[in-house]
């Protein structure tokens, strides 16, 4: 069975990798296969990102406060590059109040800091559509 | 330490315990374990080498450690509110927070700044914008910590100049700026050129500091970060050690006098996990720090020698869950702090875990602070933790496994090499990955996470620091109002004068504070260095 393929991004300014990477290294222990873009990338990177390496999964980690900001913006860029059949999990210091927000953009899961790694394969292996 | 022990064994069949630092801790400690330290050398009187004890004779008796909390956010205005209530309310010191576009060296209309101009800080464009927070505020008197690194030069060049103008002359001027590049590559991320000429400019602020501005720290070398990012205790004064010595190479090589820049390096260490561990590791590294400088570095000056520290509660130790339950961890931290004879305190607020913090949390960490040091005798006697047999035990553990990982660094190539390689961040991030892990599965106990969670808590929101999209509106409104005002030639006139010096090898800071004067901003001096030095690439295996 061909694996799953995850691309971790880290969007705009924010620095704290730490749980982008955890979760990286979770994934990837739980079989998937994992790319990491490493810090600083725009949202338009993150997108040809994902598109180059034919991701099945867009993970994106934001610790800054700025999730509603990113999240409008990274996926009108999917849906731009066709991108919109793709799981897009957001990770991080998120708020309750705003996931809602963040799923009326298209976003399909919010795991905020604290997430189980179980709970994120799991949420992953079950909804992800292998685009084949 | 004179009395007999009765029996070196454990009294029963005990689990083991392991530090995280790898070191097993037997159930009970005695004479033996401390009889062989020479009291001499490892355990001088405090304010004596190799300071183990205290880097004063009289430590808090004389003077309590300083108190600063870390503040700073939206609009110059705001941040200069901010801190006029703190002074207000006793703190001593203070650590301006700076927004990310303004850590990246991004102006506030660069088009990556979005959404982020006063977020987790204070937005600087220029000069105008540290005038502003400044106001009111002399800076010959209260120290303040500037949370800066890639552009540490240009911030250092801006607090300078508002001293001018407050008239008060550079060899008066106090504070500190973090200023630590290479801990950025590890964990914190605020990087901005490469290895090699990211050290040149920190190397350019010590030795201009060391002969312009005496009173002023330039560097905070931070192992606090390297922790943060998943380093254990062992770790995280290992390779900040290593990152110390680098900077000294560097500004050494130059021909500059050890004795007379080392002392102005300090440090800022991370407090969370184990409380004894933590304890033996401040003293183990005072004693550490001290030998290096002495026989690596040949170093006559004490002052040289000393370990000054900024330490407080890591923020690592703090938990999204139950928050209250971080103003009790909170409190022990400082007591592990003050326990372990740190020069400033700052505390992470119980908030901090999810947001920077709210005015009534930073107002508690000062005064668990202010608790410890006047209602509690923390400030009566001199590292009371001293004599202890487990303590003393430990601290030499401590130090014997960090100059083993130092070691290891230096058979990696040496910390330079390995922060460019990626493989210290490598080697920190499957740890975190293990410490996650074990949170998960229950192995590592963690109070409110894994271990008596209540229903209730789990439903419960946070309340989050709001952010005000108007600041960044009122920002660029700035800018564009100062670029139009200014006098352009003069500018860019002293931008081509930073940006051919900055391809020789000359000391750049009088050329940034010329440019600085001129009200260039961070993003226009970052572009220069950018032209010149290019940009850092990150390595990114997982």
């Amino acid at each position: 069975m061909k694996k799953i393929r995850v691309l971790i991004a880290k969007p705009g300014l924010d620095g704290h990798d730490r749980g982008a990477k955890v979760v990286a290294q979770a994934l990837r222990a739980a079989g998937m296969e994992v790319i990491y873009t490493g810090l600083h990338q725009s949202v338009d990177q993150i997108a040809q990102t994902a598109l180059q390496e034919d991701v099945d999964v867009v993970g994106v980690s934001i610790y800054s406060g700025a999730h509603l900001y990113f999240g409008e913006k990274l996926m009108a860029k999917l849906r731009e590059e066709k991108l919109e059949d793709r799981l897009v999990i957001f990770g991080g210091n998120i708020p309750n109040r705003d996931i809602l927000a963040l799923k009326e953009f298209g976003v399909t899961e919010v795991f905020p800091t604290g997430a189980k790694f179980e709970d994120i394969a799991k949420y992953i292996e079950d909804n992800v559509k292998r685009g084949e | 330490m004179s009395d007999k022990p009765k029996s070196d064994k454990p009294a029963a069949d005990v689990p083991p315990v392991v530090l995280e630092s790898g070191i097993e801790v037997k159930p009970i400690y005695s004479y033996e374990d401390v009889k062989d330290i020479d009291l001499e050398s490892e355990l001088a009187l405090p304010g004596k080498y190799p300071f183990t004890r205290g880097i004063h004779p009289l430590m808090y008796r004389k003077r309590p450690f300083t108190m600063r909390q870390y503040s700073g956010f939206g609009t110059a205005e705001e941040t200069n509110e901010r801190f006029k209530f703190l002074i207000s309310q006793g703190q001593t010191g203070l650590n301006v927070a700076f927004d990310l576009p303004t850590q990246l060296g991004l102006d506030s209309d660069d088009p990556m700044a979005e959404g982020e101009i006063g977020r987790v800080g204070m937005a600087v464009d220029s000069l105008k914008d540290m005038e502003r927070a400044f106001e009111g505020i002399p800076v010959d008197k209260i120290g303040t910590s500037l949370t800066i690194n890639s552009v540490a030069s240009v911030l250092i060049a801006m607090y300078a100049v508002v001293a001018e103008k407050q008239g008060v002359p550079l060899e008066e001027i106090r504070g500190t700026s973090q200023n630590d590049i290479l801990k950025e590559y590890i964990g914190r991320g605020t990087w901005i050129f490469p290895v090699q000429p990211s050290i040149r400019l920190i190397a350019d602020t010590m030795e201009f500091c060391a002969n312009s501005m005496p009173k002023y720290y330039p560097v905070s070398v931070c192992g606090y970060h390297i922790r943060e990012s998943g380093a254990n205790p062992i770790q995280e004064i290992a390779y900040a050690y290593c990152i110390a010595k680098a900077y000294i190479d560097e500004v050494k090589a130059r021909g500059v006098d050890v004795n007379a820049f080392v002392p102005q390096i300090s440090f800022n260490f991370d407090i969370h996990g184990n409380f004894f561990e933590q304890i033996a590791k401040f003293r183990a590294a005072r004693r550490l720090w001290a030998k290096i400088v002495k026989n690596d570095y040949g170093s006559t000056n004490p002052k040289a020698m000393m370990m000054k520290m900024i330490a407080g509660g890591g923020g690592g130790g703090l938990t999204i869950e139950q928050p209250e339950n971080n103003i009790v961890r909170g409190a022990y931290y400082a007591l592990i702090s003050a326990l372990s004879g740190t020069q400033t305190m700052a505390l992470c607020s119980y908030d901090e875990a999810y947001t920077i913090p709210s005015k009534k949390a930073a107002l508690i960490s000062l005064r668990t602070m202010q608790i410890l040091m006047e209602e509690m005798g923390l400030g009566d006697t001199v590292d009371p933790m001293a004599g202890s047999y487990y303590i003393e035990w430990l601290t030499n553990e401590m130090e014997a496994r960090i100059v083993e990982q130092m070691k290891k660094v230096d058979s990696m190539g040496g910390i330079v090499k390995a922060v460019s390689e990626g493989t210290v961040q490598r080697e920190v991030a499957l740890q975190a990955y293990e410490v996650e892990r074990k949170i998960q599965s229950g192995e590592l106990p963690k109070v409110g996470v894994n271990k008596y969670r209540t229903e209730e808590e789990e439903a419960r929101e946070i309340e989050f620091h709001e952010h005000d999209p108007k600041v960044a509106e009122a920002q660029i409104a700035a800018l564009n109002k100062l670029r139009a005002e200014r006098d352009n030639k003069a500018v860019e006139d002293a931008l081509n004068v930073l940006k051919e010096k900055a391809a020789t090898k000359e000391n750049l800071m009088p050329y940034i504070m010329d440019a600085v004067r001129a009200y260039a901003t961070v993003g226009e001096i970052t572009k220069v260095f950018k032209d010149v030095f290019g940009e850092f690439e990150e390595p990114v295996k997982l």
